[in-house]
């Protein structure tokens, strides 16, 4: 830039987040996950939470005042649930903003297109037919089966109808195949209902665990997925004028595509399989960060994952406390924030789309 | 050397030729024009020299066959400036003609600062300084088409592709366009290849003419000679009579 100034041009640099945005990302997820930790049927101040944090830093010498269950409530109860949310949420979002630019498309997320519904199926079919017991390693690779086959689908049905140009039939075709595996998947429900109850309990989605064992279950999936999305920020933004156009800028736009619907994809499933079915918060959050921010791509997937992540953190604490001590299933909480905002982004879009 | 060198080149889609055995060189610093009528093929030829659809025949750019080239390659020597470009409403001129710095980057990297200095001279070329923060969605069909231009120059590439780079113009900003790329192609050094529509503008700035029809190369030479009266009456079905303005054809359709 500075270069630039001494010919006297015109001022250029690459689109990224800035310090003040990351700022306010970042404090909007430590907010988050503050109110997770605190937020609860057992009243544990913020005081004493910070004072166990800080014992359990090596070194520091700092003891905690919390007692053993508290210590355990905190610990072992909520924090991984925090976690887990905050994982389950930034990728959902990531995903969603990925899917989003891989199709220029607006309103392309993990539900449209019908990844969710296939990963649903796949895992059901574990849930049903399956041998108990190994759900925990089976399950993500059966959802990512499933959501693969899906997204496959709905792509090819949607090339034979409309070349692959347009965007509203992709859309169309992500509806009917999401529409034809969720017939599937209530069939097999209903024809063993003896797992009934808890195929339905977890398709509601929800983020009730204890201990980390479906943390680390999910973490490796969502690195891998997230790193690959992240550092393709920049490829999305190419993607932005057109497969043909891309082409003639020397991107080999078949080949990223897949990757990229697969690391997408890899990452939706993980999250589904730990955290059922959660809808809008792949297409609420990266709206939001594209109405307030940017319609870059190099900015929307960086502040999606930490806005992501804190919005899934803050719906989980509604979802188990509005109806305290029962839970409400935590998609209720995200479609109805999400459903109504979801009919803005429609009436905004509708022109440029 | 050629610059762009087809041997034979034919394209095959929905089960007939677009490009029927097409053979023409262009050399270092030439201006060739492609003309014919809507749907003779003008585009595909663009689009094979660009490297973005399937042919047989041989095709090289610079004496290296394309079908060899990696796709990053291909995007070094050509840069193409689409008709109907995809415009992303929200991303400013600056973003955009960045863009064009992608066959330089590796797939992971993020532009430099001789990236961004790149751009910004594409950028002052065309005029568009004031305009680099301006959102794409909110240009002119004039302003977009410099911008377009501007991303095809930040690409750095030694042959310009141009398809019908004056259509939705206004008489005012046809002349601009085509003057700032005959310029860029005098000062740069650029190799131009343009599909045209207008006959006397491609005449006034073409040193060369293919003219084409059905996916075959009908005519070429210099503008006088391709351009002539009876040849267009039967390529393009139209009553024309060819004057001249000094040594260049001006094509005027008349009333019978």
């Amino acid at each position: 830039m500075t270069a630039a100034r001494e010919h006297g041009l015109p001022a250029v640099s690459a689109p990224h987040v800035g310090v003040p945005w990351t700022l306010v990302a970042l404090a909007v997820l430590a907010g988050a996950v503050l109110v997770g930790l605190l937020v609860g049927p057992v009243p544990i101040g913020i005081g004493p939470i910070a004072g166990s944090a800080l014992a359990h830093v090596p070194f520091l010498d700092a003891g905690t005042q919390l007692e053993a269950a508290q210590e355990a409530i905190v610990w072992e109860l909520r924090f991984p649930r925090v976690v887990l949310g905050a994982l389950v949420g930034g990728m959902l979002a990531l995903s969603g903003a990925s899917y989003q630019g891989v199709f220029r498309n607006p309103l392309a997320d993990p539900y449209l297109l019908g990844v969710a519904a296939g990963a649903g199926f796949g895992a059901t079919l574990v849930i049903a037919y399956g041998p108990t017991g190994v759900d925990g390693f089976v399950l993500p690779l059966a959802s990512f089966a499933g959501g693969v086959a899906a997204v496959a689908a709905a792509y090819l049905v949607g090339r034979s109808v409309g070349g692959g140009r347009t965007t509203a039939t992709l859309i169309l075709a992500g509806v009917t195949v999401a529409a034809f595996l969720t017939a599937a998947q209530t069939f097999v429900q209903q024809q063993n209902t003896e797992s009934l109850n808890e195929v339905y309990t977890w398709l509601l989605g929800g983020l009730a665990t204890s201990g980390w064992g479906d943390v680390l279950t999910v973490l490796p999936y969502v690195a891998i997925s997230a790193a690959v999305l992240l550092v393709h920020r920049r490829t999305l933004d190419v993607l932005a004028v057109g497969d043909e156009e891309a082409l003639a800028l020397g991107l080999d736009v078949t080949r990223v595509r897949l990757l990229l619907v697969g690391a997408a994809t890899l990452g939706t499933a993980a999250a589904v399989a730990v955290s059922g079915l959660i809808g809008f918060v792949g297409i609420v959050v990266p709206h939001l960060v594209r109405l307030l921010v940017s319609s870059s791509y190099r900015v929307i997937l960086p502040l999606t994952v930490v806005v992501g992540a804190a919005f899934l953190v803050l719906a989980d604490v509604l979802a188990r406390s509005i109806l305290s001590p029962a839970e409400l299933p935590i998609g209720v909480v995200t479609a109805f924030v999400g459903a109504p905002f979801f009919a803005l982004v429609l009436r905004t879009t509708r022109s440029s789309a | 050397m050629s610059a762009v060198a087809l041997e034979s080149v034919t394209v095959h889609a929905g089960g007939k030729s677009i490009v029927d055995g097409v053979s023409l060189s262009v050399q270092p610093g030439e201006w060739l024009s492609i003309l014919g009528p809507n749907g003779a093929g003008k585009t595909t030829l663009l689009r094979v020299l660009a490297g973005t659809i399937g042919f047989r025949g041989e095709a090289a750019l610079r004496g290296r066959r394309i079908r060899r080239l990696h796709r990053r390659d291909v995007a070094r020597l050509v840069a193409l400036v689409p008709q109907t470009p995809v415009v992303p409403h929200a991303m400013t001129v600056a973003e955009y003609v960045l863009l064009g710095r992608t066959p330089h980057l590796s797939l992971l990297a993020q532009e430099g600062e001789d990236d961004r200095t790149i751009a910004a001279a594409a950028l002052a070329r065309l005029d568009l300084e004031e305009l680099s923060g301006r959102e794409l969605g909110s240009l002119s069909g004039g302003e977009l088409r410099r911008a377009v231009i501007a991303r095809g120059l930040a690409q750095a590439a030694p042959i310009l592709l141009l398809d019908e780079p004056t259509a939705a113009l206004d008489i005012g900003h046809q002349q601009q366009v085509l003057e700032l790329v005959d310029r860029l192609r005098r000062e740069e050094g650029l190799t131009v290849v343009a599909a045209m529509h207008d006959l006397t503008l491609a005449a006034q700035y073409g040193d060369r003419i293919v003219l084409v029809d059905d996916g075959r190369i009908v005519a070429e030479g210099p503008p006088a000679e391709v351009l002539t009266a009876e040849r267009l009456a039967s390529l393009y079905g139209a009553q024309v009579r060819v004057l001249f303005d000094g040594t260049t054809p001006v094509v005027v359709p008349v009333r019978t």
